[in-house]
């Protein structure tokens, strides 16, 4: 009984990062139907910078500040690097074709692994624990505080992001962008102000997705963020990609599923269950669990 | 004139030629024993050829000075193969040309099975102080033993063996687990041989659980391993993915020994000091051992601070000691009464390799105390257990 509890909190911690960071994907492709290859590799930068203030601070300062200012600054150079990726990159692509923005979100993703290896190196860096403070024990069980605060991390996260976006003046601006570009402009909404913060807010939810990821495998690596981003990927269209509660949805499920099959011994087949997963959406039921079936007008 | 010249000429060469023959004729008594050696000592994996020849010369120049083996002088001829197959064959021609009693390497893997063959045919006591593979001393495809090849460097599994028979006798281990990666034949080679060996010995193993390349979720796995609670868990993989799983199962409140191979190396960067205290490794060297301070020392006084120093060197060092200890051991004349050709004949090499498969136990090495040769001629040797001591990876001496 133990062990399958055990099992759940392993899954719910797994499934709160994929939720995250599928959320970002989601958010994104919502607004301007755009597949964000590169929201993985953000996660990535944003480990490097957790890294980077926890190695390089901790002579100076007490561990607890140095914990605080890595997380303020993993989350902030998330949230600029992704809104600066969407200006430089995106924006200038408003108007082509679907397909030239998926080829460049792709070559970001290239990019940014590749200069994360130029200058930290191939090899992964060990990130200090931020959470330092072990585990407490629920009867015979040990739970460590890091999957308690991912967790509740995560779901504060995601209410905040809701409450966000359905009773904020912009949340409601973006919702009407989504739904249709020119018409929100008609409205008053300016479209780019309105891209520019989903993209920064879905890049802050990766932000923190970064500092829990560090938390629970305490290593960053140039190309940690790819199989990650597939995974969180493969959640945003399980549960509908577009949609916000399907996101979280569908992280917490395909974190259950790995769970799940590691710990019936088969954890050589996980990532290959994750993709079966995918295929099986996107052939029974492509708009995913919770997303609306849009009917292509000609 | 010109005919006069050539005539001359002639007379000379077959003069020449006459007294060239004469001097095969007769062998000359020598008092010398051949020892050969090849490696890379140019070209890219020269740290590792260089790193061989020093430490094994070291050996046999001291064994010179101390008045050589039973009065006979040793001569190490060390010729270059650049890591090229071809070099090295052509090489080992030579060297057996040249009356070679025994030969000490080749240095890398792939350039030692090209000469294997040719030992084997020729019977030439052979001693590798670095090639891993396990066809160095087994013909792979018929399965048969060279009997003249071995090796002072161990295997891969055999650190899952050792680590087992430690497990049991030094920390009482009564149940063990297995977490290792899949399709990695280090880490796959290791995990069999310590199951293997857990059966033998009497250790029960608990819980098995692999993972696959690039996976950096290990909880589900560890959380099974809690229920059994196991006296020690096995994780004979690479540092980076041995600190993530270790730190991982302290999540899930797995407080039990971790214990690994030679891959753990360095692992006190990838987990924090308190989860790996305790924590133990298996390592073929031990560089904060009295005997290989004094050896390092004594080696960079010979050939200074910038030649190339690694375990290697002290596997050579090794390796010397069991071609000279057999030379010893079989040879059965003095320099007043030795005969021609007996150095190089078959009788002699013979009783050589004999002498390093079973007269090798009381050799005093830098990486073990003694060495003895298994059924494949893979060394049954000591191990260094390395320790993780606050942050701190230590070295609890030989086992």
């Amino acid at each position: 009984m133990t062990t399958v509890i055990g099992q759940l909190i392993n899954a719910l911690q797994l499934g709160s990062i994929y939720a995250l960071v599928a959320l970002g994907y989601s958010m994104v492709y919502g607004i301007i139907s755009l597949l964000n290859f590169a929201h993985g590799d953000i996660i990535m930068v944003g480990a490097y910078a957790a890294w980077f203030i926890m190695t390089s601070l901790n002579s100076f300062l007490p561990f607890g500040a140095v914990a605080a200012i890595a997380v303020v600054f993993s989350i902030l150079i998330c949230t600029l690097l992704g809104a600066g990726i969407e200006k430089v990159a995106y924006a200038p692509l408003r108007s082509a074709p679907r397909l030239s923005l998926l080829i460049t979100a792709i070559g970001v993703s290239y990019f940014l692994e590749n200069m994360a290896q130029m200058i930290f190196g191939a090899g992964a860096k060990s990130v200090p624990n931020i959470i330092s403070i072990g585990s407490f024990h629920v009867g015979k069980m040990t739970v460590s505080w890091t999957s308690a605060i991912t967790l509740i991390v995560s779901v504060i996260s995601m209410a905040v992001l809701t409450v966000f976006v359905k009773k904020t003046k912009m949340g409601k601006a973006m919702r009407a962008v989504s739904e249709d570009v020119g018409t929100a402009q008609l409205m008053g909404i300016n479209p780019n102000k309105t891209i520019s913060l989903t993209f920064a807010i879905g890049s802050a939810l990766a932000g923190i997705g970064s500092i829990l990821y560090c938390c629970a495998y305490a290593q960053a690596s140039p190309t940690m963020g790819s199989m990650l981003g597939l995974k969180a990927f493969v959640a945003a269209v399980l549960g509908g990609i577009g949609s916000i509660p399907g996101a979280v949805l569908g992280g917490f499920a395909i974190g259950l599923a790995e769970t799940l099959v590691s710990s019936v011994g088969l954890s050589v087949w996980k990532d290959a269950i994750v993709f079966a997963i995918l295929i099986i959406v996107l052939i029974f039921k492509p708009a995913g669990i919770l997303g609306k079936k849009k009917i292509e007008k000609v | 004139m010109k005919k006069i010249f050539s005539i001359v000429l002639a007379v000379a060469m077959l003069a020449t030629a006459l007294f060239m023959f004469a001097g095969c004729g007769e062998k000359k008594v020598t008092n010398e024993i051949v020892v050969g050696m090849i490696g890379p000592y140019t070209g890219g994996t020269a740290q590792y050829g260089l790193a061989v020849q020093n430490g094994a010369k070291l050996y046999f120049d001291e064994v010179n000075a101390a008045g050589g083996v039973n009065g006979f002088k040793i001569k190490v001829v060390a010729y270059d193969s650049k890591g090229e197959d071809a070099e090295a064959n052509t090489a080992f021609s030579r060297l057996v040309d040249e009356g070679m009693s025994a030969f000490l390497g080749e240095v890398l893997t792939g350039t030692t099975l090209a000469i294997v063959p040719d030992a084997f045919e020729k019977q030439i006591p052979m001693v590798t102080a670095s090639a891993t593979a396990d066809a160095v001393t087994v013909n792979p495809d018929t399965g048969a033993v060279y009997n003249n090849v071995f090796r002072t460097c161990f295997i891969d599994s055999f650190q899952g063996i050792k680590m087992a028979q430690y497990a049991k006798e030094k920390l009482g281990a009564k149940t063990a687990a297995v977490i290792y990666q899949t399709g990695d034949d280090y880490a796959e080679g290791l995990a069999k041989s310590f199951v293997e060996e857990c059966g033998k010995i009497g250790i029960d193993v608990v819980a098995e659980a692999a993972y696959a390349k690039g996976d950096v979720d290990f909880k589900s796995q560890l959380t099974n391993f809690v229920s059994k609670n196991p006296d020690v868990v096995f994780c004979p993989n690479y540092y980076q993915d041995d600190g993530m799983i270790i730190t991982q199962a302290r999540q899930v409140g797995l407080t039990c020994k971790f214990l690994g191979g030679d891959g753990w190396g360095n692992v006190t960067k990838y987990a924090s000091a308190e989860d790996l205290n305790g924590c133990l490794y298996a390592s073929a060297f031990d560089e904060s051992d009295e005997k290989v301070k004094e050896f390092k020392a004594k080696y960079i006084e010979k050939f200074g601070a910038d030649a190339p120093f690694n375990m290697f060197s002290a596997l050579a060092y090794d390796a010397a000691k069991v071609i000279v200890n057999a030379l010893q051991k079989a040879t059965a004349v003095t320099p007043d009464n030795v005969k021609a050709g007996y150095f190089t004949s078959d009788a002699y090499k013979a009783d050589v390799i004999n002498a390093i498969k079973t007269q090798s136990g009381s050799i005093d090495g830098l990486t073990t105390n003694g060495y003895s040769f298994d059924e494949k001629n893979n060394p049954i040797k000591s191990i260094t257990i390395v320790e993780c001591v606050n942050g701190e990876e230590v070295s609890r001496g030989l086992y």
